[in-house]
């Protein structure tokens, strides 16, 4: 009785297992096809299991040219360099974009940003990357297979750069030029680095809430998380702001409410029951910003100036009706862009610059009509 | 039926009945010793504002709770009820929104739909005879991975539907927020089912002897089945007070949820081994961990060490669990 109880949950687990893993393998296979978007003809071969065995030497051609700047090379990397139809006659170069997450909608914005330009460039692209913005190992091992997969050239945002430094060795060793984007890299092999200067971003922040308080009063910070580089950058640029430039702000103690909208308007609750004289609090990226909206609402407390981090619709509503001040959003189509563009030039022996900065905007009442912050909203 | 397991239970029950107010009455001191704490400590500890938002945030911890105390008093644990609890957030998204259906049509196929859930954990459990830890974990992966995919990994926003949002801020009561009362009602449900029913019987039956149990006549594995069903039911209920709290279905959170509503059945006095455990007790042990949240920020006391002291607590109720066992 026990025992064939036994083998029936060992024949059902290992059924799911099946089934789990059929579906990952529809989930990559439907993924590669997405990705792979203008002329459907090199999609077909692309997704299929004959890319692997030629994005190897596409691979090596390509970044012959780019590391190398001899001339012995250049024959056959195609060296007539930008044309984009010699690019789109041979299966269209491989590049393999790690990212810190995928379903957050800045992630999205990132990809879709990523898609377009690819598509505009002649080249494919792959994008992942781990369920949250704490899981390092899950996200080492995307980048394990990315670098497995061969490809031209890899875009990769690190949650940990000292964790993915043998790895993005390997992909060095192999000639895999490698792209950082959104935060940098503790390493020299990226060739470049697109990414928000959060420092810069979270002293206008700074700079926006000491106007709107006038000067002096109490301010409070929710923040996102305390080890990634864009929650302490976010953190410390405000504050380091405020220290230099508003000695009558008394800053609270940052909080930190892990992204979680619910658990971020706990926490704002229990700063105004603690300060009820508060004047404005910060929240350093979407979730926290619309956790402080939230928190603020259901506190009823009137007069406090809310100022958020990055964009989505609960905080353009927020702006619209006034709970929010305004906010600092980055440029996350942007960044992907970028991303793709900075790992074609690579492809094609440009040079480029150590940091693309790829800017963030302030944005308010007055101006998130404006076209060009329209541009940079995701919803 | 009830006669059957007399023989199993009747003995020790009235002796472990009274052991379990003693118990029950412990948290309760704990408790209140740290509101008494908080209270002196820091004057804005005791507004009448900061003391809804403590039960506010009570909210959808406690809910999951109520649902896996009856899991764990029958031995079980159910990792899915943090990403399960978002997949039917994600569902009355798409049930409201996406398919435009009535409110109250919307939120019963949420709450079945949370039903469902349970169901196959059930089934898994109780009829498969997985273990519950790797047959939840499954469905936690299973769940956080479908909200995802039926969201289109973006949040589902209720802004059209203002009634969905009165669910959790909307306040019958004047200055209660209605989010507190659900609470309170499912809290009373739950104490009856546990405290006054057959069901609740041989949930506390199964837990101390499955094997007694099932020799004195009770289908255990019907009973189980039924049981991580009723934890589903719960999950979705609290699937609604998240997204009508946010007005937003968010797809990408909840992970967590669960370990923070095991900690508090566990501070509350519930066995993790089983056949003990009160609802009484689970309400108390939400409410010391949000209590303990609230006091420690409104003292300014930084997050690191928030964290410490939440897992000194979980500790102290679990060497208090062993302390209990070594005495019977």
């Amino acid at each position: 009785m026990q025992r064939r109880r036994f083998t029936t949950g060992a024949i059902s687990a290992l059924a799911v297992l099946g089934l789990v893993v059929s579906g990952c393998a529809q989930a990559s296979d439907s993924a590669s096809q997405t990705t792979a978007t203008p002329p459907p003809t090199t999609a077909a071969e692309t997704s299929s299991a004959a890319g692997s065995s030629d994005a190897p030497t596409s691979s090596s051609e390509a970044t012959g040219g780019s590391g190398g700047s001899s001339e012995t090379t250049e024959s056959s990397a195609g060296g007539d360099g930008l044309s984009p139809t010699s690019m789109s006659d041979d299966p269209k170069p491989l590049i393999a974009i790690v990212s810190k997450g995928f379903q957050h909608q800045f992630w999205q914005a990132v990809k879709s940003g990523a898609e377009s330009e690819a598509a505009k460039l002649g080249v494919e692209i792959t994008f992942e990357g781990p369920a949250s913005e704490s899981e390092v190992e899950a996200q080492i091992d995307q980048l394990t297979q990315a670098i497995a997969k061969k490809p031209a050239a890899l875009g990769f945002a690190a949650l940990d750069s000292k964790a993915a430094a043998p790895l993005l060795q390997q992909a060095a060793d192999a000639d895999i030029p490698v792209i950082a984007f959104d935060s940098g890299v503790d390493s020299d092999i990226p060739l470049t680095t697109a990414s928000t200067d959060n420092k810069a971003a979270a002293a206008e922040a700074a700079k926006h809430m000491s106007e709107l308080i006038g000067g002096s009063g109490k301010v409070a910070l929710v923040v996102h998380d305390q080890t990634s580089a864009s929650g302490t950058e976010r953190r410390d640029g405000f504050i380091e702001w405020m220290e230099a430039n508003a000695p009558d702000i008394e800053l609270l103690e940052p909080q930190y409410g892990g992204g979680d909208q619910a658990k971020s308007a706990d926490i704002t609750k229990s700063i105004i029951a603690a300060n009820p004289d508060i004047k404005g609090i910060y929240g350093s990226n979407e979730g926290s910003a619309i956790g402080v909206v939230k928190g603020v609402e259901e506190s009823g407390a009137t007069g406090i100036t809310v100022i958020g981090f990055d964009s989505g619709k609960a905080q353009i509503d927020a702006i619209n009706s006034g709970i929010m001040a305004g906010a600092i959003t980055q440029n996350p189509v942007g960044i992907g862009e970028k991303t793709v563009q900075a790992a074609v030039a690579a492809l094609q022996g440009e040079t480029l610059p150590k940091i693309i900065d790829t800017g963030f905007y302030w944005y308010d009442k007055t101006n998130i009509n404006e076209p060009q912050i329209q541009a940079v909203l995701y919803q | 039926m009830s006669t059957a397991i007399a023989p199993v239970d009747a003995g020790p029950r009235k002796s472990s009945d009274l052991r379990g107010r003693l118990e029950q009455l412990l948290a309760f001191a704990g408790l209140i010793v740290i509101v008494v704490f908080f209270a002196i400590a820091n004057e804005n500890f005791r507004t009448f504002s900061n003391i809804t938002a403590i039960l506010f945030s009570t909210v959808v911890i406690g809910i999951l709770a109520l649902g896996t105390t009856f899991v764990i008093i029958t031995g079980g644990i159910d990792l899915s009820i943090g990403t399960g609890m978002t997949l039917c957030a994600v569902m009355s998204g798409v049930f409201l929104i996406n398919w435009n259906l009535p409110l109250g049509l919307g939120l019963l196929l949420t709450v079945l739909f949370g039903g469902l859930i349970g169901l196959v954990n059930g089934f898994n459990v109780a009829i498969l005879g997985l273990p519950p830890f790797i047959a939840t974990l499954a469905m936690m992966l299973v769940a956080q991975g479908l909200a995802l995919v039926l969201s289109n990994s973006a949040p589902i926003y209720f802004s059209v539907l203002p009634a969905f949002s009165e669910i959790s801020t909307g306040e019958i009561i004047p200055k209660v927020p209605n989010a507190v009362l659900v609470l309170l009602v499912l809290a009373v449900l739950a104490a009856i089912l546990l405290g006054r029913t057959l069901f609740g019987r041989y949930t506390f039956s199964i837990g101390s002897n499955e094997e007694a149990t099932e020799l004195s006549g009770i289908n255990t594995r019907k009973w189980k089945l039924i049981i991580y069903t009723v934890a589903g039911l719960f999950t979705g209920i609290a699937g609604i007070m998240i997204s009508a709290r946010l007005g937003s279905a968010q797809p990408a959170t909840g992970q967590g949820y669960e370990l923070q509503a095991i900690a508090a059945v566990v501070i509350g006095g519930t066995s993790l081994t089983g056949g003990k455990g009160s609802i009484v007790g689970t309400v108390i042990g939400a409410l010391i961990i949000s209590v303990l949240n609230n006091g420690l920020r409104i003292m300014s006391i930084p997050q690191e060490w928030q964290n410490v002291i939440l897992g000194l607590v979980i500790l102290g109720a679990v060497y208090a669990d062993m302390a209990r066992k070594r005495t019977t």
